[in-house]
């Protein structure tokens, strides 16, 4: 009748408990496998994207006589060509550049967070959080000038057909809404808002959770504990949003 | 805040610092090529132009993963989880872009 707990050597299968197969930990793995499901989302958007693009005609003519029409899909280097305080000049994807600059860095400062916490080092770890922070406030910062452009629209506009009243009328319409757009077929706009702002919405909430990791370094909340693992886990959300952004600026911008 | 002053940090690993900032220039570099890219080769050359970039964001989501995300440090089990459901998406973009062109040659 003695309770004795007596340990049982496990004969070499690491799935037959006891043991931590993947050598990670429950909330790093939920992590990844939350990272998987979200790369099925934004694919789904991405490729959707790429669906509709190949069912529209592309543009025919030469690249330097481009003009927007709702004709054809445009030619993403010919629309997103502004840069903040410099109006009226050409510069095709630089703003874009900018950004994803800022968001390359952002993930570079990030690692070195991790890195820190790893060495268990408070004052590295405060340090490379907040230039972190820092580097997803000013890209949010970037993309809602880039948002508002992209609504407003470009002084010339470019010629659209309606239907009203039985009649087709050919006005001007100037910027972008879910509905018309002046750089192409309406989806072209549809798309822009929905991939760019989901993305956002996630840079948004990458922002928040990095704040939170910031607060509880300086209040020691991870020195107490003992370990800096939840730096690691928000760093791998914040590196999935990094490398989202690297698709969306390959096929939104640049193909 | 006493009870927190005592942690110790450990010495700075120069060469796992170092490694960072590498990766982090390649990343820089593959980005600043597509744009010597997109500004040379011409528009109408279409093809060239997406293989190239398709290439390079590939180049450049595996420094994110492999190095920054350290999922080639993982076990091989855990890695594999994570990179074989992305057939999916594989799959997806081939049936949706085949799908497009179905639909652009009905409506054209």
């Amino acid at each position: 009748m003695s309770a004795t707990a007596t340990t049982i050597k496990s004969k070499g299968n690491v799935w037959d408990g006891g043991q931590s197969p993947l050598k990670a930990s429950y909330g790093k793995l939920m992590m990844w496998f939350f990272l998987l499901s979200d790369a099925f989302t934004f694919s789904a958007l991405l490729i959707t994207y790429g669906l509709v693009r190949s069912a529209h005609p592309a543009y025919e003519g030469a690249a330097d006589a481009f003009i927007s029409s709702q004709e054809y899909w445009p030619i993403p280097e010919k629309v997103f060509e502004a840069v903040p305080f410099l109006h009226g000049v050409h510069l095709p994807l630089v703003f874009v550049g900018i950004m994803t600059f800022i968001l390359i860095m952002s993930s570079v400062t990030m690692v070195l967070a991790v890195e820190a916490g790893h060495r268990m080092d408070r004052k590295d770890v405060e340090k490379w959080m907040l230039w972190t922070i820092v580097g997803g406030i000013v890209f949010l910062s970037c993309q809602a000038w880039e948002w508002s452009h992209f609504i407003h629209g470009t002084d010339v506009g470019s010629l659209a057909k309606f239907l009203i009243n039985g009649e087709w009328i050919t006005s001007t319409v100037y910027g972008a809404n879910l509905t018309i757009n002046e750089y192409g077929p309406p989806g072209f706009a549809a798309f822009f808002f929905f991939i760019t702002g989901f993305h956002g919405t996630h840079v948004a909430s990458g922002v928040v959770l990095n704040f939170l990791i910031y607060y509880n370094t300086i209040t020691g909340v991870y020195d107490r504990r003992g370990h800096y693992e939840m730096v690691e886990k928000v760093g791998l959300y914040w590196h999935f949003v990094d490398l989202v952004w690297v698709f969306v600026f390959t096929f939104f911008y640049l193909v | 805040m006493e009870e927190t002053t005592h942690v110790q940090p450990q010495p700075v690993d120069k060469a796992k610092i170092k490694k960072i900032w590498v990766t982090a220039g390649y990343m820089a570099a593959i980005t600043i090529l597509e744009f010597v890219i997109a500004f040379t080769v011409p528009l109408e050359m279409a093809m060239t132009r997406v293989s190239i970039f398709v290439l390079m964001t590939i180049v450049k989501a595996f420094y994110i993963v492999a190095e920054f995300m350290h999922l080639k440090y993982e076990v091989k089990v855990l890695v594999w989880s994570i990179l074989i459901p992305t057939v999916f998406i594989v799959w997806m973009l081939i049936a949706f872009i085949y799908e497009g062109a179905a639909i652009y040659e009905i409506r054209f």
